[in-house]
């Protein structure tokens, strides 16, 4: 893969002049506080933040700071990616994830194709490695997929040479919900170190959850979990998270809390007697974070059911981030997209510029 | 049986039921053993035309015995047949297997059974007793016809594949079968709390973000069993034991004088859910692969016999349905000709000294003595099977081993039409080099082979 629009020069003073030259040089150790961006390269794909180290987690979060602003231009097109081939396989149904990712692409100038499991040959019974080879031997670029089966990013990403980035994979990992969360925290909280993020519902069915949770540990945030024990992964204390057992209790804890989705479906599988229930004993609302000690920040990936998981009146509260992750989104994707192109952190400030 | 005479000289042979370990030498006459003896002793009075295979160096045993097989067939040919897993068995040291009856059709039927024990002779490889299955059509509803499953060939009954999730139903297999002296083989599971699930319920499987079968829908169901047998005096044999309470459960009865025989899987004695990470379909099993705890518990149990029968629950499964995302892909792996070799590394050589290349887990743990208990008297004991013995007049089954011969597990090589094992590249010391049944080597390890053509006829 060629280096994308070469940056004329690069604003910053970067110590790390190979930064891009090979493979991570393994994860910094010590304090996520001052990690060494050394390691920044992301390798060939990006499959989990469980995967990354913390300079690598931040130096998609720095390359996403100077994509913000190109989505607030008139004209919402760099060349970056342009004569790039990218891919979106989505074997789930995918609103929100899929149109951010084609327009962060299309932003940098990729060519995209939008492939749905529906209407194409994965009905017909062809296998996920089979689609994607046939997809590469037309000589495409990368691969953005969401797959309902854990570990199917990684499966695909271990037999096919293009990029892969991982769209949602069934309950394992959606790292660029992670990263946009981690950068929509940064942008309120600052320096994540020592603040308190608890992942508030449905854990056990989540990726989302699972990408924050790795994401916010890493960059030394303290992490909490909270929901009813049907939905804890059993074995979650391994992970190095508090585990709370009741939702006041975490919001008392935390610094912001990030809402997830009940799935309907959960209720017939019998993990909540009932929404009405899950909406009294786990519901997030104002009367609740009324009672908190300090502002608590409101973060949902979407979709919302709305006086399930999270009342309107937190949603659209003061201190609700959902749309401003929304938007995040976009960078970070774009961000990501750069970066596995062969893009350096230092060279997407120039890089706008085309 | 026509075949000439063998007499397997010069070897040491080891047979736990007649407490026997010591240079012997061992005429196969008519598919019988006919003499055994210390070594030199028969060669004044060999029959006429007797072949001689030199066994100096090498171990003689009575034949290994698998009692847990999948041999796929009918219906899942591309996977396995009757005959290639009967020659993978053989070349495993293997004289004799129990085929699981979850084929397509279900073994439940005198007709099918008769067709597997048909077909297993007619391999002309280890031998292959049909089990048929407990309920119709491995429903869990109505007991097959018991009685006449036995007369046409079956040597036990099971719904393997499923648990007998009906405790009534389980017992009435039990009280049955105590007329027909045959084992009612049982996958502990209570799929009630294991629904869903693909892995080990615990750390790796949060982890991973795949969904987890717990140890307990294992030890309650092993509870229930051992209770229930204990209620009709049946004989309960618990396939592939992979919980440490349950073997404690296991052991406990035992103590207590209940009917059960059990088993270790050489991949429960070996891995654990670790082998998971990163999505390998070869570490997906049922029961699956737990933590360390619990495989050390599999390993005591297997040690002290509580879990007195090695098995492989050999299950092919084709490269197109193991190379898939881990939740479609199907259980099971391989195990016919890996299982030798990975008990004898890592169970029964030393440690050695000077190069440790195969990493061996428990060294020195095992005598060969108790590992050919585990291996072939045990199971034949618990299936009621001829063999498991070198005694006179016993059938001529017989595996010899090489202990020393080093290889290298390459699945490519394997007899058996599937290729899904975790144990690929692993450096291994002990392997069968030759195995007969009923006085007929339907096995010769190719290295073997070669000597034999260099010495020329004897």
């Amino acid at each position: 893969m060629s280096e994308p629009t070469p940056p004329s020069s690069s604003p910053r003073e970067g110590p790390n002049q190979g930064l891009n030259d090979g493979p991570s040089q393994g994860s910094p150790q010590g304090s996520p506080q001052g990690p060494s961006r050394a390691a920044a390269s992301l390798g060939k794909d990006l499959i989990g933040l469980q995967d990354l180290s913390a300079g690598q987690i931040l130096s998609i979060l720095d390359t996403a700071e100077p994509f913000k602003e190109i989505s607030e231009r008139r004209i919402k097109k760099v060349p970056v990616l342009r004569g790039k081939t990218i891919v979106n396989l989505f074997m789930e149904p995918s609103t929100r994830t899929r149109i951010s990712f084609e327009f962060a692409e299309k932003r940098l100038s990729a060519d995209t194709v939008n492939i749905s499991a529906s209407g194409s040959s994965v009905q017909k019974g062809e296998t996920l490695v089979d689609t994607a080879r046939n997809l590469e031997a037309m000589r495409i670029d990368m691969v953005v997929i969401r797959h309902w089966a854990s570990g199917a990013a990684r499966f695909l990403a271990e037999r096919i040479a293009s990029n892969v980035i991982n769209a949602g994979d069934g309950a394992s990992e959606h790292p660029t919900q992670g990263l946009l969360d981690l950068l929509t925290l940064r942008d309120h909280l600052g320096n994540l170190e020592g603040k308190r993020i608890c992942v508030v519902g449905d854990i056990l069915h989540s990726r989302v959850a699972r990408s924050n949770i790795w994401g916010l540990l890493k960059l030394g945030a303290d992490v909490g979990v909270c929901a009813p024990r049907t939905l804890l992964p059993p074995g979650i204390e391994s992970f190095g998270v508090e585990v709370f057992r009741r939702i006041e209790e975490a919001i008392e804890w935390a610094d912001a809390l990030n809402i997830l989705r009940l799935q309907l479906e959960r209720m017939q599988g019998g993990f909540v007697p009932s929404l009405r229930e899950y909406n009294r004993i786990y519901g997030v609302t104002r009367a609740r974070l009324e009672a908190a000690p300090r502002d608590v920040l409101i973060l949902h990936p979407g979709p919302m059911n709305r006086g399930v998981e999270i009342d309107s009146d937190v949603a659209d509260g003061p201190h609700s981030l959902i749309l401003e992750q929304v938007t995040n989104g976009v960078a970070v994707r774009m961000a990501v997209l750069y970066l596995l192109a062969g893009g350096v952190p230092e060279g997407a400030e120039a890089a706008k510029k085309g | 049986m026509s075949d000439r005479p063998v007499l397997l000289r010069g070897g040491r042979v080891v047979d736990p039921s007649q407490g026997i370990d010591a240079v012997h030498d061992l005429l196969l006459l008519d598919g019988k053993v006919a003499r055994l003896a210390p070594s030199g002793s028969l060669d004044g009075d060999l029959p006429e035309g007797t072949e001689v295979v030199e066994c100096a160096g090498l171990v003689v045993t009575p034949g290994l015995v698998d009692v847990h097989v999948h041999l796929r067939e009918p219906g899942g040919e591309h996977k396995e047949t009757i005959a290639s897993g009967a020659r993978a068995a053989a070349a495993g040291g293997f004289t004799a297997i129990c085929a699981m009856p979850n084929t397509d059709p279900v073994i439940d039927s005198p007709a099918t059974v008769g067709f597997v024990a048909a077909a297993g002779r007619a391999a002309g490889a280890a031998r292959v007793y049909p089990v048929g299955a407990l309920s119709m059509g491995q429903k869990g509803e109505r007991l097959t016809e018991i009685g006449e499953l036995v007369e046409a060939g079956a040597v036990g009954i099971t719904d393997d594949g499923l648990p007998v999730m009906d405790s009534g139903l389980m017992r009435r297999a039990l009280e049955y079968t105590l007329a027909f002296d045959i084992p009612v083989a049982d996958h502990a599971e209570d799929v009630g709390l294991s629904r869903g699930g693909v892995m080990n319920e615990g750390a790796v499987s949060a982890r991973l973000g795949l969904r987890g079968k717990p140890n307990a829908a294992e030890d309650v169901h092993v509870a229930r069993d051992l209770v229930v047998a204990e209620l009709t005096g049946g004989h309960i044999h618990l396939q592939h034991v992979s919980t440490r309470h349950g073997v404690e459960l296991i052991r406990q009865a035992k103590a207590r004088g209940v009917r059960v025989t059990a088993e270790a899987t050489p991949h429960h004695l070996l891995l654990t859910d670790d082998a998971v990470k990163g999505y390998d379909t070869n570490a997906k099993m049922n029961p699956p692969l737990r933590t360390e705890t619990d495989r050390l518990a599999v390993v005591e149990g297997f040690l002290d016999g509580t879990l007195d029968t090695l098995a492989t629950d050999h299950a092919p499964h084709h490269y197109d349905e193991k190379e898939q995302a881990f939740d479609d892909a199907p259980f099971g792996i391989v195990g016919l000709e890996t299982v030798v070799g990975l008990i004898l590394t890592h169970f029964v050589h030393e440690r050695e000294e000077a190069a440790d290349e195969a990493g061996a887990r428990h060294p020195g743990t095992m005598n060969l003595s108790t590992f050919v208990e585990r291996a072939s008297a045990a199971p034949a004991r618990a299936f009621h099977l001829p063999g498991g013995t070198l005694a006179e007049g016993s059938p001529a089954d017989v595996t010899i081993l090489d202990l020393d011969h080093r290889w290298t597990v390459d699945p490519s090589r394997f007899l058996s039409l599937s290729r899904n094992t975790p144990f690929t590249g692993w450096k291994l010391r002990g392997r069968a080099v030759r195995t007969i049944v009923g006085g007929r080597s339907v096995f010769v390890a190719e290295t073997e082979a070669k000597a034999e053509a260099g010495a020329g006829p004897s």
